[in-house]
């Protein structure tokens, strides 16, 4: 009986508390809960060290593949194959770190109760969000660093020469992951498992680093492909890199006839709108035929 | 609605597509108890709990927990009861420890995790990975990260299946020191001896309703059951049942003259006693003329 009576009594105090510090002990829980979310999700990330060595090394590998099947130096440039393959896999590197990583941990996070369980707490709901991005920010930058590193050792990519050329690649980086990661998370609803997540996932990716001029040099696509890829937000981050690394001349050579930044903002501001809204009008915590 | 209830359910439906889940539940806890929901699988227990856990979105019906309706609570509610999921096969590259440490994080006032980790029987694994536990200890990590947040209410479903006998007294002695603590649980089992061992309070469902409910002594009229009085006679193994076991037993006591060989004076179990409750219930609807009459 006393002990009931005093539960009672500390629920009263902390609501006394809560009253009197209200907001300040609301943000200071949340950012607590942020920091939690953000640190669990890093230190798993980096206890799958399988995962960690050959999400790095996919986009490598695939580069150093490329590079070695096209050889030689773009028309009317001197700018060789490999380099514009690295500005390419430096764009399906940040497709795969956020969109593709996010859309197969939800849906398996979302199968084996995971969500479930953190729904079931009084986490802010944001906070699991939040903890994604804080992954994908450590993730995507790893992966740029170790492209970029490779690309300019091995094959000469300068890197941005100017500090306006940094903020490109800045830019480009983070607005891109931004609105690969929104949609990463809406697409993560899409699989009946978790199992089918990744095919799910990679489908669409792969479609769009064919037309994209990622995989495929952009001078061997038609104009026709080009200008639907031009739609979706991977050709314009590819162009963004190759604005920001390689030697301005090359704008003329781009089947556009040049880098158009405004365009490419926009398209990519206008992915992250609805990356945003479908994924908040389509999450579920639980899963299929759980509701 | 009154202060000392932390469940009040009236009148709750479900439907998934063509098939009733809840055909309107009627639920009722008192703070402090411990409160068991016996069933059959299909009966509607699961749905019921994860409407009271604000899981599930019930059809028609009202709900109160803790004074909130589950649909609609928020975080501060959520705060105030533990949940303990049936099967999670989540965050297994972290350790146990990690673990609870980040549960208590969402928290006000969560409890030394530690001490859960001690108390729930996981001290010599602290350290260990979450990917390496057996599926005994991964239901106690489960009930840690439950009761992490020190709940005033904590859903506890179908706790110790998988568990081996010791393993279970052992959660059993968790339960009890929760209720003691004034923590009220609701708990769903399949096990009838583990209801009678923890429940102050039983109620069975069937077919998404509750049919009975009851002390576990007092469930379905079993204290008031005739007795069945066994022993060994002349000619072999003699029955009865009958109201006044006394009697009898006084009766066969002066016929042997003494000692009563085999003597055992036996009321109905409460398995005996849900049984026959989930078979009456489906009987309603079903054929079973022949089982009612062999009773």
């Amino acid at each position: 009986m006393t002990s009931a009576t005093n539960t009672v009594a500390t629920v009263a105090d902390e609501v006394d508390l809560t009253a009197a510090h209200g907001y300040t002990a609301r943000a200071r829980a949340f950012a607590l809960a942020v920091l939690a979310r953000g640190q669990v999700e890093v230190l798993q990330f980096f206890r799958s060290k399988d995962a960690v060595v050959f999400t790095l090394a996919l986009p490598v590998v695939l580069l150093a593949m490329l590079a070695s099947i096209f050889s030689g130096y773009i028309e009317h440039t001197h700018v060789h194959y490999s380099q514009v393959y690295t500005t390419g896999l430096l764009a399906s590197g940040l497709a795969s770190t956020s969109f593709l990583n996010l859309a197969v941990a939800i849906a398996g996070e979302r199968e084996n109760g995971g969500l479930k369980r953190l729904a079931g707490t009084p986490m802010p709901r944001t906070a699991y969000f939040m903890g994604k991005a804080i992954v994908v920010l450590v993730t995507c930058s790893l992966e740029v660093t170790v492209l970029l590193l490779f690309g300019h050792f091995v094959y000469n990519v300068a890197f941005p020469s100017t500090l306006g050329r940094w903020w490109t690649f800045v830019w480009v980086t983070v607005l891109g992951a931004t609105a690969l990661s929104l949609l990463g998370i809406a697409v993560s609803s899409l699989p009946r498992t978790a199992r089918s997540a990744a095919p799910v996932a990679n489908l669409p990716l792969l479609v769009l680093e064919f037309i994209s001029g990622v995989f495929v040099p952009f001078t061997s696509l038609s104009h026709g492909i080009y200008n639907f890829a031009g739609v979706f937000p991977l050709r314009w981050i590819a162009e963004g890199y190759r604005s920001a690394l390689l030697p301005s001349y090359f704008a003329k050579v781009e089947p556009t006839g040049g880098w158009d930044h405004s365009t490419m903002a926009l398209v990519l501001l206008i992915w992250c709108v609805v990356g945003l809204v479908v994924a908040a009008r389509t999450f579920r915590w639980t899963g299929r035929g759980e509701r | 609605m009154s202060q000392d209830l932390v469940i009040e359910a009236t009148g709750l439906r479900k439907n998934y597509g063509s098939t009733v889940a809840l055909d309107g539940l009627d639920l009722e806890m008192a703070q402090g108890e411990v409160l068991s929901l016996l069933g059959p699988n299909g009966a509607g227990k699961t749905t019921t709990v994860e409407i009271l856990e604000g899981y599930r979105k019930r059809d028609a019906g009202e709900a109160r927990v803790l004074g909130e309706d589950p649909q609609r609570a928020g975080s501060t509610w959520r705060a105030r009861r533990g949940i303990v999921l049936q099967s999670c096969e989540d965050v297994v590259d972290l350790t146990v420890s990690e673990c609870v440490r980040h549960f208590a994080h969402f928290y006000p006032a969560p409890a030394d995790p530690e001490e859960v980790i001690e108390r729930v029987g996981l001290g010599e694994k602290r350290n260990s990975r979450i990917r390496g536990l057996s599926g005994g200890q991964r239901r106690r990590l489960d009930v840690a990260l439950g009761i992490v947040g020190k709940p005033e209410l904590v859903f506890l479903d179908e706790p110790t299946t998988g568990f081996d006998p010791q393993a279970r007294r052992q959660f059993w002695d968790v339960v009890r020191d929760l209720s003691r603590e004034g923590t009220s649980v609701l708990l769903t089992t399949h096990y009838l001896e583990e209801a009678e061992a923890l429940a102050d309070r039983v109620a069975v469902v069937n077919r998404g309703r509750v049919v009975a409910s009851g002390t576990p002594r007092e469930l379905g009229g079993r204290q008031e059951a005739a007795a069945r009085v066994s022993w060994l006679g002349p000619g072999g193994w003699q029955h009865s049942e009958t109201r006044e076991p006394t009697a009898l037993v006084r009766q066969l006591e002066v016929s042997f003259g003494g000692e009563i060989p085999g003597l055992t004076v036996a009321r109905p179990t409460l398995e005996d006693i849900y049984l026959r409750l989930i078979g009456e219930a489906s009987c309603e609807e079903e054929s079973c003329e022949e089982e009612k009459g062999a009773r």
